[in-house]
């Protein structure tokens, strides 16, 4: 059974073969058979408008390439008009008034919104197992063995992984994009921050956070990419660049390229089949005529207390708005305003949150500022002068995506510590703000993926996604089918 | 590094949430197990480094001083757990 990539659904649509009301109504069925609990919301009646609006601008002479395509979106994203809900009791009844850029952009490219799909609450996790909303099943795993499809972004990596969306957004903090790919099969990517509009995408960790596509192929992420960024002027973070075609260098040959592989990414704690799998894939490049260096990253293993004084600091900031005054849920158990904003926020939050929030306020409390917040921003800027090094010498870095393959379902939800240890190589490119991506490289003995992750220097997102595809016409393990996607036929 | 309880306590007032007797435990241990991950960086030597608060070390942009957004108060504050006339109504402070 083939799987349908985004660039095959376009071309079908540019060629008459099928209408976006057609493709729109397949897929809006296939969600409503499916229980991997990927969806939070569909509006069936919202996603037919726009495949009818797009089916009419195309019968008009648009012929953009994305006209049409429909794609799933993270609960994380505004979109007016529809419940936004981050995986959160707090805001189960939100209904945004206002509509995020990287969304309106992508509407601008004629895309069409198939539903928003479920994640970790306010995007802290790695398994989508702390949803408001449920557990999200991997359909890589099966019923007698529920595996988690990684996080944040489990809804829109399984969602893609089954077949019931082309491919979708995500967003990526500390490897909430890449991870999820992984443990899924499919191409994430993160790009350089400030590439896509962070307006409108609900904040967790401010100098973090990124939105980026997940999707089949290198060459489908490049097309939801261009779709995705570009400058707004609505958030103070955004780079001021021209428009780019991320496309534009997928083709390029690999000669010469300088791939570095840092020491530090392959010592213990890495599950020996994925280094294996590493390790092939790298030699496969080396076919390709690429030039291998073993590298340093010395302060890697600072990366990861870094990021869990940085992100939940900015966490217990960014999540301060959630008083029950202005939206979102509100206690009714109260006698005055300090109780109110104390049993609105213990109703609304899930207990990782809280975690995340309480050691945040420490972190940022008087008497520890110091020791802690800043000392993780200078290490932070150790760590992103180790790449400016190594990138002297190397055009991209390569490793593992994650330590292991997907784990079941309970399997490290009661050790928070465990759990974090699933980003220890995705959390270095958010500290220091590299493009990054995960893509397909190859099964496990339990015919699981695993994921080979790929880090450039700023800005170089074209590159990035050139390395990836040039590996993706030489393998084909992107293209392997979950067992429990949907197949033709299926009713 | 181990917090005790009464730590505990102050932090999740500071954070406005209210820890209930029963979880208190369970959120000392976890946060005292984070902090002992998190601990690993305390003695790093980090003289002379500037902090990074953004990866691209990048500024803020300023604008012209005008006003450019419309008053949309009735359609943010539809969505309001309570308000009336403009205003959002919360419980009385106590002092």
């Amino acid at each position: 059974m083939t799987l349908k990539t985004l660039t095959q659904l376009s071309s079908l649509l540019g060629s008459g073969e099928i209408s976006s009301l057609e493709l729109t109504q397949d897929y809006l069925h296939r969600i409503s058979q499916s229980d991997l609990n990927a969806f939070i919301t569909v509006d069936e009646a919202m996603a037919l408008q726009q495949a009818r609006a797009a089916d009419a601008q195309r019968a008009a002479g648009d012929n953009g390439i994305l006209l049409g395509v429909p794609v799933a979106h993270k609960d994380i994203f505004c979109i007016e008009g529809m419940k936004t809900t981050c995986g959160s009791k707090m805001l189960d009844s939100f209904v945004a008034p206002y509509t995020a850029t990287v969304i309106a952009n992508m509407n601008q490219h004629g895309l069409v919104t198939l539903g928003k799909t479920n994640m970790d609450e306010f995007a802290m996790g790695s398994s989508n197992e702390s949803s408001y909303y449920g557990n999200v099943a991997n359909p890589w795993g099966d019923s007698s063995k529920k595996l988690v499809p990684g996080g944040s972004s489990g809804g829109s990596a399984a969602a893609v992984a089954a077949q019931i969306a082309p491919a979708a957004t995500g967003t990526d903090t500390g490897g909430s994009i890449r991870q999820p790919a992984a443990f899924c099969n499919l191409t994430g990517v993160k790009p350089t921050y400030g590439r896509c509009s962070r307006y409108g995408m609900v904040a967790f960790a401010s100098s973090l956070d990124q939105a980026g596509p997940i999707a089949h192929s290198a060459e489908d992420a490049a097309l939801m990419l261009n779709s995705m960024t570009g400058f707004d002027h609505r958030d103070s973070t955004s780079l001021e660049l021209p428009a780019e075609d991320f496309s534009a260098e997928l083709d390029t040959p690999l000669q010469g390229l300088k791939i570095g592989l840092p020491d530090e990414f392959f010592g213990d704690g890495l599950d020996p089949e994925i280094a294996t799998l590493v390790e092939a894939a790298v030699k496969q490049y080396e076919a390709m005529g690429a030039v291998i260096k073993r590298v340093s990253l010395p302060n890697s293993e600072l990366a990861l207390p870094s990021y869990y004084v940085i992100a939940p600091a900015e966490a217990s900031s960014n999540l301060s708005r959630f008083d029950g005054v202005r939206y979102g849920h509100r206690s009714e158990q109260h006698d005055d305003l300090v109780e109110m904003y104390m049993r609105t926020r213990a109703e609304g939050f899930g207990a990782e949150v809280k975690r995340r929030i309480m050691i945040g306020t420490y972190a940022l409390s008087s008497g520890y500022y110091d020791a802690y917040y800043a000392q993780a921003q200078k290490l932070r800027r150790i760590i992103a002068n180790d790449f400016n090094r190594v990138f002297e010498e190397c055009d991209v870095i390569m490793g593992p995506t994650t330590p292991s393959t997907a784990f079941a379902e309970g399997g490290k939800s009661d050790d928070p510590v465990a759990m974090y240890l699933n980003d220890i190589y995705t959390i270095p490119a958010n500290l220091a703000g590299l493009p990054a991506a995960s893509i397909p490289v190859g099964f496990n003995s339990d015919n699981l993926p695993a994921g080979l992750h790929l880090m450039c220097p700023h800005l170089q997102e074209a590159r990035l996604l050139n390395i990836a595809h040039q590996f993706q016409q030489e393998t084909d393990w992107h293209l392997k089918p979950a067992p429990a996607a949907w197949v033709s036929g299926d009713e | 590094m181990a917090l005790d309880e009464t730590t505990v306590r102050e932090i999740a007032s500071l954070a406005r949430l209210h820890i209930t007797d029963a979880e208190m435990e369970k959120y000392r241990s976890d946060l005292s197990n984070i902090l002992d991950l998190v601990a690993q960086m305390e003695n790093h030597d980090t003289s002379g480094i500037k902090p990074m608060t953004h990866p691209l070390d990048a500024v803020l942009r300023f604008r012209t001083d005008e006003v450019t957004e419309n008053d949309q108060r009735s359609k943010f504050q539809a969505l309001a757990p309570n308000s009336e006339n403009g205003l959002y109504l919360v419980p009385k402070v106590i002092d």
